[in-house]
């Protein structure tokens, strides 16, 4: 099988748009990401399927000219599947956007923590030292 | 018999769709809902009893072979099958019992039911799938309910959670499908058995890529480090039964995937090293992130990523005695991460809160709660004779058997990381269960009348269930082990590769 170096170019360069979009910020951005990207990852399914032909159909074509229907399907349920994520993301990012008035991805709140925490160059709040005192009740300070 | 094997998927669908159109009626509903999954235990159940006396099932669903669609059960499956089924059950339980006192106010209960079903399909297409597409789509079915369900309800909080979690997950499928295209026009074919046949005839450069490809997604799944930094951010956020299941079983289908396709697919590159070193990391790494929270939920998910690596562990050695280590670990830490997830729920119940800082002294007020936290508490930690220990054991022993220093480096990991999970569960313990009794939300009129400590009996009963089950699997761990070495020898000894292609051209 020699591959079609057409479509593999086009695959190449959909991913990559994917990609680019998919590294924004903002859900609605993300979800074109992941749309070209899903088209993309389409096409290199075509490439797979190696050479075109006909309708694999005994009878219409004779049967060394017919296309390879396995890939065809697998893109098909692909296509099905992308179509339930973009219906979901728009949902979640059109909540969001009722919720923040903007649909962007949040900084992690943990991750946000930590950074002012060692900017001000402070333990964490789960750091805790425990003496004990005499009186046999462990005290903690927090 | 193996015109069983359609039915733990085909069943939760049919009560999906049955309880969708009951959505006005909860009562109803919730009939509906476990009776389905009763009968897909028992199904999951006859399958074990099935694989282990007459070997692997196979079914070609409309007789397409060798293109079509192919249904594997083996040992592995059916045990993965039957845990994972029986946790569904026990965590719906005890959702059932949170709707009738709570849920109903925050959340649409009528699309919970439908959504956790399908969640329930997904589960069990992943594990029977015998070929990679079909897998993919049991992946997907299992994602898109788990979407649905952590951004239940709507609020800011879970919507952030959930987009991480979605957007995550959305990549990892892409790589996925990327991975198929690559095998399909490498190999012109998905299905595992035939892959396991000519990925031997490609060259090595061939072969790595796609490999790596699909451990990077599975590992995805799975959270093993370093991809696992989604999980603490995602989990805790959602309802009690939901993080639950997650914890339990959506990991662990990942893990499974990485176990089938390292055995069925690449028998003879395990990648020992790469692996090894990624489950000395998601141990260490994970447990110490446990460590420095001070919140029951993100604290659990953080054990959860390191415990992640024990099973990994197991894999990466890939010798008969360490994947048996691995299955029974894995059947193992289901039961137990979703028991300790419902635990954290009933506590957020009585206490208002999962933080520590927030809580005191439940022993004392709710001491059934107590044992219900100690119990699977200290089965995660490996105490003996609890199932914990005699899986970690198990790998220990593979990891001391195969002697290398990255084994021996794995094993010292593992024993560090016991303890390391033995001092996060206690420091919960120490700070939520003992120590002077916090109100949280009830005031001191609750606290004399009782009210304080009270707690739903079907949410306590579908907890105490699952506890119950994770001690079923201590006190059978002499014929359970016996069982999961059986399954290790035949998934590295070919009988998969057999029964799925007997009679189908190769």
């Amino acid at each position: 099988m020699s591959p079609n170096l057409t479509l593999a170019i086009i695959a190449g360069a959909l991913v990559a748009c994917g990609v680019y979009l998919i590294t924004e910020r903002s859900l609605s951005r993300i979800l074109m990401g992941v749309m070209v990207a899903g088209n993309g990852v389409n096409v290199l399914f075509l490439v797979a399927s190696g050479r075109a032909g006909g309708p694999p159909l005994i009878g219409v074509t004779p049967k060394d000219q017919m296309s390879d229907p396995l890939p065809q399907a697998m893109v098909l349920t692909a296509i099905v599947i992308a179509l339930a994520t973009a219906a979901f993301l728009v949902t979640m990012a059109y909540r969001s956007f009722q919720l923040n008035g903007h649909d962007e991805v949040q900084d992690d709140v943990e991750d946000a923590r930590i950074r002012a925490l060692a900017e001000a160059d402070e333990a964490s709040d789960s750091f805790e030292e425990i003496r004990f005192s005499d009186t046999g009740a462990d005290v903690v300070s927090e | 018999m193996s015109n069983l094997l359609p039915l733990p998927v085909l069943l939760p669908m049919l009560g999906a769709a049955l309880t969708l159109l009951l959505g006005r009626r909860p009562r109803l509903q919730r009939a509906v809902s476990i009776l389905t999954l009763v009968a897909v235990c028992a199904v999951a159940g006859s399958l074990i009893w099935i694989t282990d006396t007459s070997g692997v099932q196979a079914l070609w669903v409309g007789a397409w072979a060798p293109l079509g669609i192919v249904l594997v059960a083996d040992r592995l499956s059916a045990l993965m099958l039957t845990v994972a089924s029986l946790v569904t059950l026990t965590v719906l339980i005890y959702a059932t019992g949170q709707d009738e006192e709570e849920v109903r106010r925050e959340t649409p209960v009528s699309i919970f039911h439908p959504t956790f079903l399908l969640l329930s399909a997904g589960v069990s297409d992943a594990f029977l799938a015998g070929d990679l597409f079909n897998l993919f789509v049991g992946f997907e079915i299992l994602l898109f309910a788990s979407y649905v369900l952590l951004t239940m309800g709507g609020t800011g909080e879970r919507i952030s959670a959930g987009s991480i979690y979605v957007v995550i997950n959305l990549v990892s499928s892409l790589l996925f499908l990327t991975a198929l295209a690559v095998i399909y026009a490498a190999t012109g074919t998905v299905n595992m058995a035939q892959l396991g046949l000519r990925m031997a005839d490609l060259p090595r450069d061939v072969t790595l890529p796609i490999q790596l490809l699909l451990l990077v997604v599975f590992a995805i799944k799975a959270a093993v480090f370093p991809l696992s930094f989604w999980l603490p951010d995602s989990y805790p956020t959602a309802p009690a039964p939901v993080t639950a299941v997650f914890a339990g079983l959506l990991t662990k289908v990942g893990v499974y995937a990485i176990l089938r396709t390292q055995t069925a697919i690449f028998p003879d590159s395990p990648l020992t090293d790469l692996l090894g070193w990624a489950a000395l990391a998601t141990m260490l790494i994970g447990i110490l992130g446990a460590i420095a929270q001070s919140e029951i939920k993100r604290l659990l998910s953080f054990t959860l990523v390191s415990h992640i690596g024990y099973m990994i562990f197991g894999i990466a050695l890939a010798t008969q005695a360490s994947l048996g280590g691995t299955i029974f670990y894995t059947a193992h830490h289901i039961t137990v991460q979703a028991s300790l997830f419902l635990v954290a729920g009933l506590v957020e119940r009585v206490g208002g809160s999962t933080s520590l800082d927030r809580l005191g002294g439940l022993a004392t007020t709710v001491p059934l709660l107590g044992v219900l936290f100690f119990i699977p508490a200290m089965n995660l930690a490996g105490i003996p004779p609890l199932s914990g220990f005699i899986g970690k054991l198990g790998l220990l022993m593979s990891g001391v058997e195969v002697g290398t220093p990255l084994a021996w480096a794995l094993v010292a990991g593992s024993v560090l990381t016991s303890l390391l999970t033995l001092y996060a569960v206690a420091k919960v313990w120490s700070r939520a269960f003992w120590g002077t009794p916090v109100l949280g939300p009830h005031t001191p009129d609750d606290v004399r009348e009782g009210q304080a400590g009270r707690l739903p009996g079907i949410m306590v009963g579908g907890t105490a269930a699952l506890v119950g089950l994770s001690l079923v699997l201590t006190f059978a761990a002499g014929p359970l082990y016996g069982y999961v070495d059986r399954a290790a020898t035949s998934l590295l000894g070919g009988s998969y590769l057999e029964a799925v292609l007997s009679g189908v051209a190769r």
